[in-house]
């Protein structure tokens, strides 16, 4: 990651606000990531973190700042528009359907359509089954609703929805939070396997054990603001702990605007 | 529920082996017990009415063509509506305004054709009865989308929304015709509530029972070249046939039944005297065939099940019901899809006032009252759920059959209203019990 400074960032956002009634949510927070980079954002329950990632996601709109995807000012006003300059999101709740099968949640918004101008469920099946087959080859229960699904397998169908369609950016809340350690190791690999095709990803976590050794860099925000970032090569565990509770700056990170003196 | 094992594991494939013949017959075939269960109680229901009649009154009239051609009928209305119920209530939203946006499109309709039309066309011009249609679909239309509006983008919950276009409607069309009954209704246009001029007879309704038939073979066939083609495991070859046999049977009964019930004397009376037939009228059988508001019914039918299983529209509503939020994440137009849901509801309420108001050649201030809540009845009945994602089309159209069997066995056997009413009330709350208990095992 050395040559960072050179590349332009895939996505930056630029001192981005938003407030809820009086609360200021998000407050001039900023953080940027680069092609086949991890990059966690960390902090407390309420720091903001899962809101400013909502941001880019497109499911809030924010008050202030800029979102730039590479390079270029991006104009994100719902999901739609997120996704269409390739930002994928898997949910903390995992957002799926859970009445219908995993073919149609893959699909869910882009279905492929016959000629006639109806569902295609035999290709999307199809579709369905290659791409499970690559991510978890053990998944076979193709016809039956998500609701009969463990959380692990309805982890790899939100994560297999995002791939599918060539992400460029992948932003995870919390992806393992509902895993058990054979599920969790399985994540870290994808996401491994992810970072090598050149995507960037963003993990939110408030658990830096879930994401430190995933994590190429950390941004720790804490009520709102950003406390600072720094590679995590450069600081320990616990000094990121130290952001994260006192929001006070390691001398290995780059002090933001939330950070105690 | 149905499961398909691919390349079964030793435990699976012993499961196999092991499970009992019934398992392994719906597995085989595909068919949703539920369904089975439907259709099981639903002939429970007929022969237990047609024996309280034959042990109790003497005379078992249930089960007579004349009956059921009637039950097929009478059942049409409320049918069609339940249809767009269904999509209403997966999508967690109820309709309460069915009934008063059925009677306010059939006092419009009654207007149209009756007062306004003949005074531009002439009395009996061809046309009026289509425009009369299209009007009624229409303002259908505009009311759900009102109803649609109100609930999307101004977020007012769909029960006070449709309890408002409850009272709203029935006074609108109170203040229409103040009050008035209009009668009667444009002849072709009377012709769609059915009655023997209002049926297709015998032989359209064995060309419509043929093409039902080439139709499911198609389905069957072209279902198992699917599967063959993207490798898919596919049912065993007595299952198809089976399902081929059972269908075209189905179907084919049907037509025979339908076909069995003759003219009344009377008609074939007029009907002879008009086209100068010598024959003595005791031996003259014209039968009814379909009744045209059952080929409506069948066609929104076939129409509805589409929608909700083959186009995006209706994965969506399913998807916006089962997770609203997952279905608004994925960049579906959620609200808009809502909108479309209660429009499309208001034109079936529409479809459902030209086929009552026809019945009854004329329409009244009260038409429909109480119709929201046989509809719901029905399409609970038939399976859809309240808490969201979950309904068949083909459910609610056999939820209308139960209510209407119950209704007309009730009354066949002498039972007075209020008895009616319990009774209907009562099986309800029992049947969405046992669905309840059936879905917690089903897992």
């Amino acid at each position: 990651m050395n040559e960072n400074n050179q590349q332009t960032p895939l996505v930056e956002l630029r001192d981005i606000s938003l407030a809820f009634g009086g609360i200021k949510a998000v407050d001039e927070a900023s953080v940027s990531l680069y092609p086949g980079e991890v990059v966690a954002i960390l902090g407390h329950n309420g720091a903001g973190k899962s809101t400013l990632i909502k941001v880019l996601s497109g499911a809030y709109s924010r008050d202030s700042g800029d979102i730039m995807i590479r390079g270029d000012k991006a104009v994100i006003n719902n999901p739609r528009d997120a996704k269409s300059y390739g930002i994928e999101t898997i949910y903390q709740t995992l957002a799926v359907a859970d009445n219908v099968d995993a073919a149609a949640n893959l699909y869910l918004g882009r279905e492929i359509l016959t000629r006639w101008g109806t569902l295609d469920d035999v290709a999307m099946e199809s579709e369905a089954r290659k791409v499970m087959g690559r991510l978890n080859p053990n998944f076979e229960r193709f016809k039956e609703p998500v609701s009969k699904l463990s959380g692990g397998q309805r982890q790899s169908v939100a994560i297999a929805r995002a791939i599918l369609f060539n992400a460029q950016i992948l932003i995870m809340d919390e992806p393992t939070a509902a895993l058990g350690p054979q599920e969790t190791e399985q994540v870290g690999e994808l996401i491994q396997a992810l970072k090598r095709d050149g995507i960037g990803i963003f993990l939110i976590s408030h658990d830096i054990h879930d994401v430190f050794d995933l994590a190429d860099r950390v941004m720790v925000m804490k009520n709102g603001k950003t406390v600072g970032t720094a590679r995590t090569g450069d600081v320990s565990k616990d000094e990121v702990l130290g952001m994260i509770i006192m929001g006070k700056c390691p001398s290995g990170a780059e002090p933001g605007p939330g950070a105690v003196a | 529920m149905v499961q398909l094992v691919k390349e079964p594991g030793t435990e699976k494939a012993a499961r196999v082996e092991n499970e009992p013949f019934f398992t392994r017959f719906l597995r085989s075939t595909e068919i949703d017990a539920r369904l089975l269960g439907m259709l099981g109680a639903l002939a429970l229901i007929w022969i237990g009415f047609h024996l309280y009649g034959q042990l109790v009154n003497g005379f078992g009239a249930f089960l007579t063509p004349r009956n059921l051609w009637n039950l097929s009928v009478q059942t049409a209305s409320i049918g069609v509506m339940a249809t767009g119920m269904v999509l209403v209530i997966v999508t967690r939203h109820i309709d309460l305004s069915v009934g008063s946006i059925m009677g306010f499109c059939a006092m419009s309709m009654a207007i149209i054709q009756v007062w306004i039309l003949p005074e531009i066309l002439g009395l009996g011009h061809p046309m009026i009865w289509i425009i009369t249609v299209v009007c009624g679909l229409l303002i259908g239309a505009c009311i759900g989308a009102i109803h649609g509006y109100l609930v999307a983008y101004m977020s007012i919950p769909a029960f006070i929304v449709t309890l408002g276009g409850l009272l709203f409607w029935r006074g609108a069309a109170f203040l229409l015709a103040r009050g008035e009954t209009i009668s009667p209704v444009d002849d072709t246009f009377s012709k769609l509530g059915g009655g023997p001029y209002g049926s297709i007879g015998a032989i359209g309704s064995w060309i419509i029972g043929g093409i039902a038939c080439a139709v499911v073979l198609f389905l069957i066939w072209q279902g198992r070249g699917k599967r063959k083609r993207f490798n898919f495991p596919l049912r065993p070859v007595w299952a198809e046939f089976f399902l081929a046999i059972v269908g075209c049977g189905a179907i084919l009964g049907v037509v025979l039944l339908v076909n069995s019930y003759p003219w009344p004397k009377g008609i074939v009376r007029q009907y002879a005297a008009a086209n100068n037939i010598e024959t003595p009228i005791g031996e003259i059988f014209i039968s009814h065939g379909f009744a045209i508001p059952v080929i409506i019914l069948m066609a929104v039918g076939v129409g509805m099940t589409f929608l909700a299983t083959r186009t995006k529209f209706g994965r969506y509503v399913f998807a916006i019901g089962g997770n609203p939020e997952a279905a608004e994440l994925a960049g579906i137009a959620t609200r808009w899809v809502t909108v479309r849901i209660f429009m499309l509801m208001g034109t079936l309420c529409g479809l459902s006032a030209v086929i009552s108001s026809a019945r009854l050649n004329s329409a009244t201030n009260n038409l429909g009252t109480l119709d929201e809540l046989y509809v719901i009845a029905a399409a609970v009945i038939g399976g859809t759920s309240f808490s969201g994602g979950i309904g068949t089309i083909y459910g609610a159209i056999l939820g209308a059959l139960v209510m209407q069997s119950l209704q007309t066995g009730m009354v066949l056997i002498g039972f007075d209203a209020a008895i009616q009413q319990i009774v209907v009330g009562s099986v309800l709350v029992f049947a969405v019990w046992v669905d309840t208990v059936y879905r917690r095992r089903a897992k």
